[in-house]
């Protein structure tokens, strides 16, 4: 399972696009928002949770049909498939590679990015811890929306339609997290959530991404 | 009494459904006539909402049968999960679009009712928000339906689809009462409650929830027969191919 993680890692390294792009994204998204809405930093600070979550969000989501994408199409699934490891251990693998390789990327830039939205100084590290514990729900989430949609050729499009509904309560608690810290109110509670939700999705969801996978290689 | 089970078997659903079909059409539409007639005409008006509050005869019928709906597929669609009958995941396919269009129906009505009460047509209220939600999850399921062309696969998928995205919903409608204290009034329906509306709206109310019941019973019904008799021609046509 190790060597896994492993080999995901360094295969969103070197092979390029995934790791890199997902940064991007994020950075190019939020620098255009302050050319979208106006530069007045008091308006910008003011929605700068939401974005900064947002911008996460639609990041970590460009990236997840890489997660099972290319290893179906040269048919190393099938191989992962009669190895030891049962299906579970390999979606909760692939789910662990992506948050590293996206995820803790994105929560590492966001600070950057909060400045640039002048995102009151007291809330950052919220921001990064909110990040830190909620982007594991997205990336498990991901993982179980890319079993479902892993045969269907061109799955993108559906794959969004699907995961995005099961965001929303990520969404929800992640970017409250931040907009309480950022108005001096107690965000521990929500954190709390946060952490509780993406606790709950690496408990669940391997068996279901591990169901589709089943199916989806029958 | 014949087990429940029997009616897995396409051929007696089918002749099942056929007797049964009729009842509930003319049953739903019994309920709706009579109880969209009563309620829109012969109830007075409210003290304050005028004859605005007449749009409940539409508005939370079709709401609640929105739910239900969705709670209906997951209910077909465990029983596919662990039994494989082939009717219950049909069943659950045909349910996907007749939902959708009572959560439209409940969403459009409930701006057309809010834009006079609340000065609003939308508002990012809990429940409004979790039906949006919900309208969602529909369309991802039906989505997923579409876009898989092997028919059990596809039953599998949206099986495990709906389970999950039923947790996510139950979630998600609790998140958003943390996210957001909202503009909609409570339920003022329920079996237990002791400040219902007053039984001059509720009579008429109870009867288009039934006529949206039996209207709903329908409709699946009939989708379901549509889907087994699809489902023959394909094997028909499969058949003819190889002979």
């Amino acid at each position: 399972m190790i060597a896994l993680v492993k080999r995901d890692l360094i295969l969103a390294l070197r092979a390029g696009g995934g790791f890199g792009l997902a940064l991007a994204f994020y950075l190019i998204l939020v620098s255009l928002v302050p050319l979208a809405v106006g530069p007045e930093t008091g308006r910008l600070a003011e929605i700068a949770p939401g974005i900064l979550w947002l911008g996460a969000l639609l990041a970590n989501l460009l990236s997840l049909d890489r997660i099972f994408q290319l290893d179906w199409e040269d048919g190393a699934l099938e191989g992962l498939a009669t190895a030891p490891l049962p299906l579970e251990g390999i979606a909760l693998a692939k789910a662990l590679a992506h948050w590293l390789s996206v995820g803790l990327p994105l929560a590492v830039l966001a600070p950057v990015l909060a400045v640039l939205l002048n995102l009151p100084g007291a809330a950052i590290p919220w921001l990064v811890a909110a990040l830190v514990l909620g982007t594991p729900a997205l990336s498990m989430i991901g993982t179980f929306g890319a079993a479902l949609t892993v045969g269907v050729k061109r799955g993108g499009l559906l794959l969004s339609l699907l995961v995005l509904p099961l965001y929303v309560p990520s969404l929800i608690f992640g970017a409250l997290t931040v907009a309480r810290a950022a108005t001096e109110q107690d965000p521990l509670p929500s954190l709390a959530l946060v952490a509780g939700l993406s606790m709950a999705s690496w408990a669940g969801l391997p068996f279901a991404a591990a169901g589709a996978l089943r199916i989806n290689l029958r | 009494m014949a087990s429940l089970w029997e009616y897995a078997n396409p051929q007696r659903f089918m002749a099942f459904s056929a007797r049964l079909l009729p009842w509930t059409a003319g049953l739903a539409a019994f309920c709706l006539v009579t109880g969209l007639i009563w309620g829109f005409f012969f109830t007075p008006d409210d003290f304050r909402q005028g004859s605005t509050v007449k749009i409940i005869y539409l508005h939370v019928p079709s709401a609640i049968m929105a739910v239900n709906a969705w709670l209906m597929m997951l209910v077909a669609s465990i029983i596919w999960v662990v039994r494989r009958h082939h009717v219950s995941a049909l069943a659950a396919k045909a349910a996907a679009p007749v939902g959708t269009a009572f959560t439209l129906i409940a969403l459009y009505t409930g701006a057309v009712w809010g834009q006079p009460m609340w000065g609003t047509w939308w508002e990012w209220d809990p429940r409004l928000t979790a039906f949006l939600i919900l309208f969602l999850f529909y369309l991802g399921y039906m989505a997923l339906w579409q876009a898989i062309e092997e028919p059990d696969t596809a039953a599998d998928l949206t099986a495990i689809l709906c389970l999950v995205g039923s947790v996510f919903a139950i979630i998600s409608r609790y998140a958003l009462v943390f996210w957001n204290q909202g503009l909609h009034q409570g339920a003022s329906l329920s079996l237990d409650a002791e400040t219902n509306v007053h039984n001059v709206f509720w009579y008429p109310l109870l009867v288009c929830l039934a006529g949206f019941g039996f209207l709903f019973l329908a409709l699946v019904l009939s989708r379901t027969r549509m889907e087994i008799r699809a489902r023959r021609l394909h094997a028909m046509i499969a058949r003819e191919r190889l002979a």
